[in-house]
């Protein structure tokens, strides 16, 4: 029997991260062995540390957690020549909501993710490394535990990493269930054993990061990307997607489609082409109402505004962003009062309190929204939702407030008609 | 305070992994694994936790309160947590954990009053494609309808029962 996947692949995909996925018994490093494993860190093992850094950046990685910074130019920050030992620090805190592709990385490909961990190692002379895994995927560090174990007792970590000389120590962290530590000072702050509450930066962790150590971090599939990179070339995994948006990267698509899942596209793959194509449309033959593009941080776009290419620039053109990959598709039904408020909710909850208006700002838009929808909303709230939202970005020392403010803004604006239907309804009972 | 070997084992091995000096770094990971094993967050717990990464109790407790996860109190044996953010929502996500709460006779972070099942309202957990998606302790049920629901749940009572006779 074929292996059971979350998903059905799409022929329309371009498999790299994700070409092992479905290969029986992927999660071993046998069969990673069998399938071009190693053969990057080997490559890399030959190449100057500054080589492999020209090489990421070469091949155009943006980061795949949410902010998309170049990746190659990040490790560049890293000062390898610095006294104190330099460590490697993986984001798999994923709970963006609306993102669900770093748990398949770890599951089915968790070697990759060790080797493109390694190769970093190379890259800044780090000798030590940690996942930062949230606490409720706890089968997935269990996952990451046995293959790490797998790894030291067949050579792939340790002291003398595929018979190269190289030492590295690499080692699970589990998180205890807060959104806020997939921010990344946060979650070193996390990783220390205290609250995790974001830092002020400069400096930045590249500096002074876990333990005020040089710390290089990066998202879950962005170290994944990088055995590709290094074994194929840097140039050959840019081609794949559009200038300065090199590569492929997992959307997960969810919402109203016929067939939502993780979809390892291009970039630059047209977003109607991914609603309608690879995730088989709507339900019902329902209309397209609006599309969160990656994850409930982003501005919504209206339906009339999805007809682009899906990459970095283009998104950011149209006042949103690709963000950590997590792509909602609402359909005509959808109530966007209801929506707001439920994103609301999580960002009130989530908040950690430390700016005051990201901590007040997300409770009132909260309350505002709670009384819209239950019928005691005023006119001169819709204004205020977008008032508030307003002063809050920029303000904080994370992104959580922008995050919160962001797509209410947008909902607030583009879609006022759902707004005004609720206050048709009020007068009508009056 | 003694764990279980394979607890005292994993929390050995963990106080070496953080650079000298830096065992509080293992507190999140060492109260995780064992409020599995005792139940809750107790104040014995984060005596033993504070004494073990060399920390102030004062220290291990603030972290209790910050992340979701821990708890004080005892949850159920099974902790069923529903998700109702914005890709289970669109799918059902919070039909089902109204279903939920009928089902069970019990709200938001309640526990049922035989200790079988509690009940959690949860923030997205990366199930999203395969929406509405619940978690019951450590395991991942995804595409959950309320029918789908009330078997999985008459099935853990049963297990539930059939252990404790």
């Amino acid at each position: 029997m074929a292996k059971q996947l979350y998903n059905q692949p799409s022929p329309l995909e371009t498999r790299v991260v994700s070409k092992n996925f479905a290969i029986e018994g992927s999660e071993t490093l046998d069969v990673y062995l069998a399938n071009d494993g190693y053969k990057a860190f080997r490559k890399a093992r030959e190449m100057t540390p500054e080589a492999i850094v020209e090489e990421v950046k070469t091949s155009g990685l943006r980061g795949r957690g949410g902010a998309g910074f170049p990746t190659g130019l990040k490790w560049s920050f890293v000062p390898r020549n610095s006294p104190k030992p330099r460590v490697i620090v993986v984001n798999a805190d994923e709970s963006e909501p609306g993102t669900c592709k770093d748990r398949l990385l770890m599951e089915y490909d968790p070697h990759q993710l060790i080797e493109g961990i390694l190769i970093a190692g190379l890259a800044v002379d780090a000798h030590k490394g940690y996942i930062y895994i949230r606490g409720e995927y706890r089968y997935l560090i269990d996952e990451m535990d046995r293959a790490i174990d797998e790894a030291y007792a067949k050579g792939y970590l340790g002291n003398n990493v595929a018979g190269t000389g190289f030492q590295f120590d690499l080692c699970t962290h589990s998180g205890a269930g807060a959104y806020e530590c997939g921010e990344e000072t946060a979650l070193l702050d996390s990783i220390e054993g205290k609250r995790g509450i974001p830092r002020m930066k400069p400096p930045f962790p590249a500096v002074a990061g876990a333990w005020a150590l040089p710390t290089l971090l990066n998202n879950v599939e962005t170290f994944s990307a990088i055995p590709a990179i290094i074994r194929d070339g840097g140039a050959a995994f840019a081609a794949l997607g559009t200038p300065k948006n090199g590569g492929t990267r997992l959307v997960c698509i969810s919402g109203h489609v016929n067939k939502p899942g993780v979809y390892e596209l291009p970039l630059g793959f047209p977003m109607m082409k991914a609603i309608y194509e690879v995730a088989g449309g709507i339900p019902g033959g329902k209309k397209l109402k609006a599309v969160v593009p990656g994850g409930s941080s982003c501005p919504i776009l209206r339906a009339d505004e999805c007809d682009i290419p899906m990459d970095y620039d283009t998104l950011a053109k149209v006042g949103s962003m690709l963000g950590s990959g997590g792509m909602v598709v609402l359909d005509e039904t959808t109530d966007m009062v209801r929506f707001a408020l439920r994103i609301m909710k999580f960002y009130a909850h989530e908040s950690c309190g430390w700016c005051i208006p990201c901590r007040e700002g997300t409770t009132w838009l909260k309350k505002i929204l709670q009384r819209f929808y239950e019928g005691q909303g005023r006119r001169e709230d819709i204004s205020m939702l977008g008032e508030l939202s307003k002063n809050m970005l920029g303000r904080t020392f994370c992104a959580l407030g922008d995050a919160a403010a962001l797509p209410t803004i947008s909902i607030v604006e583009k879609f006022t008609e759902d707004f005004e239907v609720y206050l048709a309804r009020q007068e009508v009972m009056v | 305070m003694t764990f279980s070997p394979q607890l005292e084992e994993r929390f050995a091995k963990m106080l070496t992994r953080y650079p000298e000096g830096r065992t509080r770094s293992a507190v999140i990971p060492m109260l995780m694994y064992a409020q599995d094993e005792v139940g809750a967050v107790t104040k014995e717990l984060i005596e033993e936790v504070a004494r073990r990464c060399k920390v102030t109790p004062l220290q291990v407790d603030e972290v209790v309160g910050y992340y979701s996860m821990l708890h004080r109190k005892p949850q159920g044996k099974f902790h069923v947590q529903v998700c109702t953010n914005i890709s289970c929502l669109l799918v059902g996500g919070e039909e089902l954990y109204e279903h939920a709460k009928k089902k069970l006779g019990v709200g938001h972070k309640q526990t049922t009053a035989d200790g079988q099942f509690s009940l959690e309202e949860v923030e997205c957990m990366g199930a999203c494609s395969w929406a509405p998606a619940v978690e019951i302790n450590y395991d991942f049920h995804h595409f959950v309808t309320p029918e789908k629901l009330d078997q999985l749940i008459d099935d853990l009572r049963k297990a539930g029962l059939r252990k404790a006779q």
